[in-house]
C-alpha cells in the first residue's frame, strides 16, 4: 500500500506541478465501507432484529419455565443446559441472519449501482475499482462476522440478565449460572468460528456472488444460482456422480466439525479450537485461491461495466 | 497548457462505429461545447475522456491515459453525467461526508456555502429532492472540488428554464476561471451560445466543425434577404437557406467563400450572426442530405 501511494503521489506531482493532497487507500477504503453500511442498513438492522426476536422468545420461555419450576426444581446439569444450548441457538440465529444478509448484499453490491446509474457518480470520484470491490467484499467477510459476534455477545449477556431477573427466587441458583457458563470461552469459540468459517472458508462464495453481481446484465440472483444447479444436474445425468454437489455441500456445511472438533461439548471449549486442522485443510486454500480469481474478474468487470 | 489531446480516437460497438477517428485538442481555460444529434458519439467521446470506456487511438487527459488511470485522473477531473446519477438512498449530509472523505480536493465549506443558497436540507434524502434540486446538489458538490477539468454531459436535461439558467450562471460566476476548463454537451444549444469559447459539431462519430467562438462569429454570417434580392444573394453560394415568415434567410460561410464581405451582404438584407442551432442544422443537416443523395 505504501509503495502504491508513493507512486501515486509522485506521478501526481509530475503532472501537477504542486503537491496535491492524496487520499490514502486506507481512508478511501474506510469511507467506501461506511457508505456501504449507509446504503444497506439491513447489515446491522437484520441481525439486531433477529437477536431481539430471540430474546423475546427466550423471555417467554423463561416465564413458562418459572411456572414449572415450583413443581419440579432443576438439577445442576439441567441448569447448565438451560443457558448453554440456548446460547448456541441465539448465536446460530444471529449468524444465520447475517449469512442471508451477506448473500443478498453481495448479489446486489455491484449490480444495484449499475441499475440505478449511480455507478457514474461513484466513478466520478478518485476511488479505484479495486478499493470499491474490496470494500464491498469486506462487508460479508469482516463486518458481518464481527457484527454478529458483538450482537451475539450482547444477546448472551442479556439472556443471562433475563434469566437472573425472571428466575430469581424460583429455586434456581443464579450465582452458579453466572459462574458456570464461562462467557469468555463461549465468545472465543464464537469469534474463531466467525472469522475462520464466515471470514475465510466462505470467501469463494461471496467472491462468486460479487463477480456475478458485477457481470449480470439482469437478474443476478438467477445467474448466481442457476449455473451451479445446471452443473450439478448435468453431472448427474452424464456421469451419474455428484461430486460438484458434494463440493458445494462441504463448502456450506461440511466444515463445522473441522475447526471446532466438539461443537456440542460447551464445557471444554478451548480444546475444540484446533486452528492447525483448519489451516492445513487444502479446501481452505483452494477456496481462497478461487475467491481471489473471482475478485480479480469482478474488479476488471467493474471497469468495463457502465449503467444498464 | 493542453488539457485534452486526442488523435485518431476510435470506438466501435460491434459493427456500429461510435467514434471514427476523432482528433481533439483542448487547452486550459476554455469552455468547449460539443453539439451533435443523438447517437453521434458525444457521450462515447466523453466516456473515453473520463476513463469509462476503452478506445483505440491516442488520448491523453491532463497527461494521463484515462482508461488505465481513471481513479487518479478523477482527482483533477469532475463530471456530471446527467441529473439522475446521484444515489437516491443517500442523504445530503452523507453525500457531503463521503465526497469529503474520498476526495483530496473537496472544500466542504464551499459546498455548504453553495447549498445554503438553495432550499436543500442536509437531512433530506436525495430521492425526496426534485430533479432541479438534485442538479443543484450535484453542481454544489462538483464546484467545491478544485478540479482542472469539468465534464458535463447533458447536465440540464429535464430541468425547467429557471434551473437551467441558474445552473449556468452559477457555473460561470462561482466556478469558472482561466485555470479551469469545461467540456459540455447539450441539446439546449441556445443557452450555451454566450458561455462557450469553443464549439464542436460531431456527427456519426466524426467532427464536422471545430472552431473558437471568435472564429464562429467572424466566419458565419446570416442574412435575412430582402424579397427582391434573393436571386443575387443565392448567386453568392450560401451554405444553407431557410424561410421564416415568407422571407429567405441565407447562411454564408466566409471561411470557404472568402470573397464575401459584410458590406456586400448588408446591401442584400439584415446581417446577423447565426445561432449555433441554425449553424448546426446547416452543417449537420446538409451533410446528411449530401450523403443520402450519394447513396441514391
Amino acid at each position: 500500500m505504501n509503495a502504491q501511494s508513493n507512486a501515486m503521489t509522485e506521478s501526481s506531482i509530475q503532472s501537477q506541478g504542486t503537491a496535491p493532497a492524496a487520499v490514502s487507500a486506507a481512508r478511501a477504503m474506510y469511507w467506501s465501507i461506511r457508505r456501504e453500511i449507509w446504503e444497506n442498513r439491513a447489515i446491522y438492522i437484520a441481525p439486531l432484529a433477529a437477536a431481539a426476536l430471540f430474546l423475546f422468545g427466550f423471555a417467554i420461555n423463561l416465564l413458562a419455565m418459572r411456572r414449572h419450576l415450583s413443581a419440579s426444581p432443576l438439577g445442576p446439569a439441567q441448569q447448565n443446559d438451560l443457558l448453554a444450548t440456548r446460547y448456541e441457538l441465539s448465536a446460530a440465529m444471529v449468524m444465520g441472519t447475517a449469512l442471508i444478509v451477506g448473500i443478498f448484499y453481495s448479489l446486489d453490491a455491484l449490480y444495484g449501482e449499475r441499475r440505478d446509474r449511480s455507478i457514474l457518480f461513484w466513478k466520478s470520484l478518485p476511488v479505484s475499482d479495486l478499493i470499491t470491490v474490496l470494500s464491498k467484499l469486506t462487508i460479508p467477510l469482516v463486518i458481518l462476522p464481527l457484527l454478529s459476534f458483538a450482537i451475539s455477545l450482547a444477546t448472551q449477556f442479556l439472556m443471562l440478565v433475563l434469566s437472573s431477573v425472571i428466575l430469581a427466587g424460583s429455586g434456581v441458583n443464579i450465582a452458579a449460572m453466572w459462574t458456570e457458563v464461562s462467557f469468555f470461552h463461549v465468545s472465543v469459540v464464537l469469534l474463531y468460528h466467525l472469522l475462520t468459517v464466515h471470514g475465510l472458508y466462505y470467501a469463494p462464495i461471496y467472491g462468486w456472488l460479487l463477480m456475478v453481481s458485477a457481470w449480470a446484465p439482469r437478474a443476478p440472483f438467477i445467474w448466481a444460482f442457476l449455473p451451479p444447479f445446471v452443473i450439478a444436474v448435468v453431472e448427474k445425468v452424464a456421469l451419474n456422480t455428484s461430486y460438484f454437489l458434494d463440493l458445494l455441500e462441504e463448502r456450506l456445511v461440511g466444515l463445522q466439525g473441522d475447526g471446532m472438533a466438539s461443537h456440542n461439548a460447551p464445557k471444554d471449549f478451548t480444546a475444540s479450537l484446533i486452528p492447525h486442522h483448519f489451516f492445513s485443510a487444502p479446501g481452505l486454500w483452494t477456496g481462497l485461491a478461487l475467491a481471489a480469481v473471482f475478485l480479480f474478474v469482478a474488479v476488471r468487470l467493474r471497469r468495463y461495466r457502465g449503467p444498464i | 497548457m493542453t488539457v485534452i489531446e486526442a488523435r485518431g480516437l476510435r470506438k466501435a460497438f460491434g459493427t456500429t462505429i461510435a467514434l471514427d477517428g476523432v482528433d481533439l485538442r483542448l487547452d486550459e481555460g476554455r469552455i468547449l461545447g460539443i453539439i451533435g444529434p443523438n447517437g453521434a458519439g458525444k457521450t462515447t467521446a466523453l466516456n473515453a475522456i473520463l476513463g469509462l470506456t476503452s478506445y483505440q487511438g491516442e488520448l491523453r487527459v491532463l497527461g494521463r491515459d484515462p482508461w488505465a488511470e481513471r481513479d487518479r485522473l478523477m482527482r483533477d477531473v469532475c463530471f456530471i453525467a446527467d441529473v439522475a446519477v446521484l444515489p437516491r438512498w443517500m442523504r445530503v449530509s452523507q453525500a457531503l461526508d463521503y465526497v469529503e472523505g474520498v476526495h483530496p480536493r473537496f472544500d466542504r465549506a464551499k459546498a455548504e456555502g453553495l447549498l445554503a443558497k438553495t432550499t436543500i436540507k442536509h437531512t433530506s434524502k436525495i430521492r425526496h429532492l426534485s430533479k432541479g434540486m438534485v442538479a443543484q446538489l450535484h453542481l454544489a458538490l462538483v464546484m467545491a472540488i478544485d478540479a482542472r477539468l469539468l465534464v458535463l454531459d447533458e447536465p440540464t436535461l429535464g430541468l425547467d428554464i429557471l434551473f437551467r439558467k441558474q445552473f449556468y450562471d452559477s457555473l460561470l460566476n462561482d466556478y469558472f476561471d482561466r485555470s479551469r476548463t469545461i467540456l459540455v454537451t447539450t441539446h439546449q444549444v441556445e443557452e450555451l451560445q454566450h458561455i462557450l469559447t469553443d464549439l464542436m459539431f460531431i456527427d456519426r462519430g466524426r467532427i464536422v466543425l471545430n472552431c473558437s467562438m471568435e472564429e464562429f462569429e467572424a466566419r458565419y454570417v446570416e442574412v435575412m434577404v430582402q424579397p427582391g434580392q434573393v436571386a443575387a444573394a443565392r448567386a453568392l453560394k450560401p451554405m444553407y437557406e431557410r424561410e421564416v415568415f415568407g422571407r429567405s434567410i441565407l447562411l454564408f460561410d466566409r471561411g470557404t467563400n472568402k470573397n464575401i464581405d459584410r458590406q456586400q451582404l448588408a446591401a442584400l438584407g439584415e446581417v446577423s450572426t447565426p445561432s449555433i442551432a441554425d449553424l448546426f442544422i446547416a452543417v449537420v443537416g446538409n451533410q446528411s442530405d449530401r450523403e443520402q443523395g450519394a447513396a441514391q
